[in-house]
């Protein structure tokens, strides 16, 4: 799009590292010869991934607007970059960002490409990416090379590959970490990014640092290789080493990470890295894409198996000088300060005080402070990216992280300069308090953007944020702490299922219309590196979540005991009253001339892709499978509380009970002759809904389908407490496919 | 040397009392009726929570329409993407037109009510390509003459003043200000 995007890769010879040039070279090559049609579509998008560049909402050149499916007639015509994915239609870039850690420089290189090829706003990611949106295809050799020569690389940053390595982003300075993690987590992006052993996987490979085992910034838990700095002593030495932990993530079906080795020392780190990497390649599931994560490897085979398969591979592995190059630099690393450490000044303003309060966190330096910039929804403008670089020049030598709770840190900030600092934050609107509190929702794009995307994540983050801001320092302190994460569908990209009120986007029908919900998920963890997963409790329409948002907080800080945590609070509570609490908001309003309720936060366009004339007839057959929808929800909840009460085995047949429950809705919109007999049922649903693709996800295809056959067939097995709860999040995920599906076959032709 | 990828922004009256929230369906309702002559336009980004942001942007595929706020300075923006044939004249014509042509639409709009209407002096132009136009004396020499030209024939002659943005990092930008408020109806007739 851009006319000079011929001339950047003269402009910038000489600045970018050969590789990286090479690569992009390749790239621009690639572009051409797709619209020659001399690559096959499915092999570029494959490309194109795995340099971040992304499809996004509205590619498959149709957009419903409310009342119509309307198409989207782009210039180039019928030419496509992927499946179904139009050529002109607009992107989403992704840029690596290892451990966080960027530059004044690099800033001003992500305010200038937002600003000249998005739409001014740089996002940052649950996984301490950045991303533009809007980005035309033709112009990303152009941010690449830019990136390239600001020693960005996009490289990786999608597709089947290792994505980028984070870390916590206070490694260095954290009073409570073993050590810095940061030189390991670059050492290892560095070796894994497009070396032959990680170039044939099934799906993404997600790894993770922490310094610690005790707070979440490094979210080791919920990631494929997690790793948590640990020390032991040795020959009277003290000794770094990382605890190593694999096959965790979240997902559909989030699964804990296993430790794989309690300690594993520096120099083991990349070749163990590299030995998973390799089994994964071998073993892991190809061809289902809904079980190929390292996760379901690692539990079909057992972590035993798993561990003496990476042993092996471990000693065949030909030396690498860079498995070991690093290290003494490594055990060197350090920042430092750009000006002398201070003392804290014991007056301010208001707004001052508030933001040392949420925003300030002392290291474990002498006279220094982190502070984070709170971002809204992990937004950044332009001008205020350069204006950040200015005050990490001022401040430091640009010691700047981004966050996994989409934020940006600036460390080494003498405490004496915090009054300087947070006026120099106003000023370009980065000096909002809130930090890590309530108010400080981390949200995936959503239906904003993202093609995956049911409800507004982006859309409710911003009403609860704006909500909850108003009331914020009226709030008990026990719930400011709180944390809220949010995502659009079940893939957990908000990482919902660590916090401790989580929403996930589903659709329901009500009196004839689809309606946007969203999945109350509670009891997760956000600290211990994401120790532990909430499981969704009711699902409520969009409109109605603040409403639950409120009357949980208000309940915990009415009713909490001293020093109880949410989610003890939540598990005391339990699952029964808790649904009680909630289900009036379930209902559709009193007034049906109310349309709010059937758009979406921040859309107005209505919601359904239903005709508003639905005819009664059709009205008592949704009335009817509706039911036996609810059923199999109510079933699943019975579920959930069998597993809280520890009935373990009983947990596991009554989700399985409640998948053929709606399976059996289904068939029955078919054949009312349907009977009780799950072999039967199993039998008509795969024959009417999977063999005919009418169960099939828009883009997940079957996988929701094989998660009731796998359940079929193993339902004579007995259930440990990890697979009665596997279940439990897959059975919800089939009842919710089993909604959308109904929604999908139940609405006019045309719509 | 080209001017392409012109920005125009028309800088609205009481800036402080617009809320940017009823842009939203507006917007919306530009793409279901494919307003825009010409263009194809996608999507609505909601960017209001972002102070001094881009507030909020109709996505198009040739050019993008914004209430913008960057520079904590609210207006009306039109940012063409795709190139434009022809001279620079015709270029920041082009520009100019959309923008004040959207203009016009947010200022008739009832449910907006009247909350977004060009102060009828203030003009900023932009070239989104540090490429093409770095921030540098260079190329205010290399373009003065072409935004004294447009501007004369905006303003049908009557004074205005020019003047350039500093910051070097930033688009090259120049500030355009009529000694004399103009409606939008006669500044489209002047370009027609």
């Amino acid at each position: 799009m851009k006319v000079s995007n011929s001339s950047w890769a003269e402009r910038l010879a000489g600045k970018i590292p050969e590789s990286l040039a090479r690569e992009i070279d390749i790239f621009e090559t690639e572009i051409s010869l797709r619209k020659q049609g001399k690559i096959d579509e499915r092999l570029f998008a494959e490309t194109r991934l795995r340099r971040g560049v992304y499809g996004q909402r509205y590619d498959n050149g149709q957009r419903h607007n409310g009342k119509t499916v309307q198409r989207l007639g782009y210039p180039s015509g019928e030419l496509t970059k992927g499946p179904n994915t139009m050529w002109d239609a607009p992107g989403m870039q992704r840029i690596k960002i290892p451990a966080g850690g960027l530059s004044g420089q690099q800033l001003e290189t992500l305010a200038d490409l937002a600003e000249e090829y998005s739409d001014g706003i740089a996002h940052v990611t649950t996984r301490q990416d950045f991303q533009l949106h809007y980005v035309h295809i033709d112009d990303t050799p152009s941010v690449m090379r830019r990136l390239a020569a600001a020693n960005i690389t996009t490289r990786e940053a999608c597709g089947n590959s290792v994505r980028n390595v984070t870390a916590c982003p206070y490694s260095g300075v954290c009073p409570d970490e073993k050590f810095d993690v940061t030189p390991y987590s670059r050492a290892m992006s560095k070796f894994l990014m497009g070396h032959p052993d990680t170039q044939n996987f099934g799906r993404k490979f997600k790894p993770s640092f922490s310094g610690c085992s005790q707070h979440a910034c490094g979210l080791a838990s919920m990631h494929d290789m997690g790793m948590i700095a640990v020390t032991q002593i040795e020959n009277g030495k003290e000794k770094r080493g990382f605890e190593v932990h694999v096959g965790g993530g979240l997902g559909a079906v989030p699964y804990q990470a296993k430790l794989f080795d309690s300690f594993v020392p520096p120099e083991e780190l990349l070749p163990l890295a590299q030995s998973i990497s390799r089994v994964f390649a071998r073993l892991g599931e190809k061809k289902n894409r809904s079980r190929a994560r390292i996760k379901f490897l690692i539990q079909d085979l057992g972590i035993e198996k798993f561990k003496e398969l990476v042993r092996e591979e471990r000693k065949t592995l030909p030396h690498d000088a860079r498995w070991t190059e690093y290290i003494d630099d490594a055990e060197k690393f350090q920042e430092s300060p750009l000006r002398p450490g201070g003392k804290a000044p014991l007056l301010g303003s208001e707004s001052f005080q508030r933001w040392v309060k949420t925003n300030t966190r002392p290291q474990k330096q002498e006279g220094y402070t982190v502070v984070t910039i709170a971002l809204p929804l992990g937004d950044i403008a332009s001008d205020q990216l350069r204006s950040l670089a200015d005050i990490a020049r001022g401040f430091t030598r640009e010691t700047i992280r981004s966050t996994v709770e989409q934020n940006i840190v600036l460390r080494w900030i003498s405490q004496s300069d915090l009054v300087e600092l947070h006026k120099a934050l106003e000023a370009a609107g980065l000096g909002d308090a809130g930090a890590g509190s309530i108010v400080d929702i981390a949200a995936c794009p959503g239906t904003d953007t993202c093609k995956l995307g049911i409800s507004s994540s982006r859309g409710l983050a911003a009403e609860l944020r704006k909500r909850l801001g108003e009331k914020n320092f009226q709030l008990d302190d026990s719930v400011v702490k709180l944390h809220i994460k949010i995502s659009g569908c079940f893939n957990s990209c908000g990482q919902h299922h660590v916090a401790d009120l989580g929403f996930y986007g589903v659709s329901r029908k009500m009196s004839g219309y689809a309606v946007p919900h969203f999945q109350v998920v509670l009891g997760g963890e956000w600290e211990h590196n994401g120790a532990s997963y909430g499981l969704p409790v009711i699902a409520i329409p969009s409109k109605n979540i603040p409403k639950v948002v409120s009357r949980l907080t208000d309940r915990y800080a009415a009713n909490r005991k001293e020093g109880e945590s949410f989610k003890d609070f939540i598990a005391r509570t339990g699952k029964v009253e808790l649904k009680k609490m909630l289900e009036d908001l379930a209902r559709p309003p009193a007034d049906a001339s109310d349309r709010s309720f059937f758009q979406d936060w921040g859309d107005p366009r209505e919601y359904t892709l239903a005709d508003l004339g639905v005819g009664e007839c059709a009205g008592e057959v949704v009335s009817s499978v509706e039911f036996d929808l609810a059923a199999a929800e109510r079933q699943l909840f019975e579920a959930q509380v069998a597993l809280e009460s520890g009935q373990i085995d009983e947990a596991g047949r009554t989700a399985y009970r409640s998948m053929l429950q709606a399976a059996k809705a289904l068939v029955k919109i078919e054949s009312s002759n349907i009977a009780d007999d799950p072999a039967q049922i199993v039998k008509e649903f795969r024959a009417r809904f999977y063999d005919t693709q009418k169960f099939f996800d828009p883009f997940a295809g079957g996988k929701f389908a094989h998660y009731l056959f796998s359940a079929h067939e193993k339902s004579a097995e007995p259930y440990t407490p990890d697979s009665a709860r596997y279940l439990i999040d897959e059975a919800q995920l089939f009842i919710d496919a089993a909604h959308s599906c109904y929604n999908r076959i139940s609405a006019p032709a045309h719509a | 040397m080209q001017l392409q990828h012109v920005n125009v922004k028309l800088l609205v009256q009481n800036p402080g009392g617009a809320s940017l929230e009823p842009l939203i369906p507006v917007f919306h309702g530009w793409i279901e009726n494919q307003d825009a002559k010409d263009e194809l336009l996608i999507d609505v980004a909601d960017y209001s929570h972002v102070p001094a942001g881009p507030g909020i942007v109709l996505i198009g595929h040739e050019g993008n329409y914004s209430v913008d706020n960057s520079g904590n300075r609210l207006g009306v923006r039109y940012n063409r993407k795709a190139a434009v044939d022809g001279s620079n004249q015709d270029r920041l014509s082009q520009a100019a037109r959309e923008a004040l042509a959207a203009c016009r639409r947010l200022e008739a709009e009832p449910r907006l009510d009247g909350k977004f209407r060009f102060n009828g002096q203030d003009i900023e132009i932009f070239i989104n390509d540090r490429l093409i136009a770095p921030n540098n004396a260079a190329t205010r020499e290399a373009f003065d003459a072409d935004f004294h030209d447009f501007s004369r024939k905006l303003f049908r002659g009557k004074e205005y003043s020019i003047s350039y943005g500093e910051d070097p990092r930033s688009l090259f930008t120049a500030f355009v200000k009529a000694a004399r408020p103009f409606a939008v109806t006669d500044l489209i007739e002047a370009l027609a």
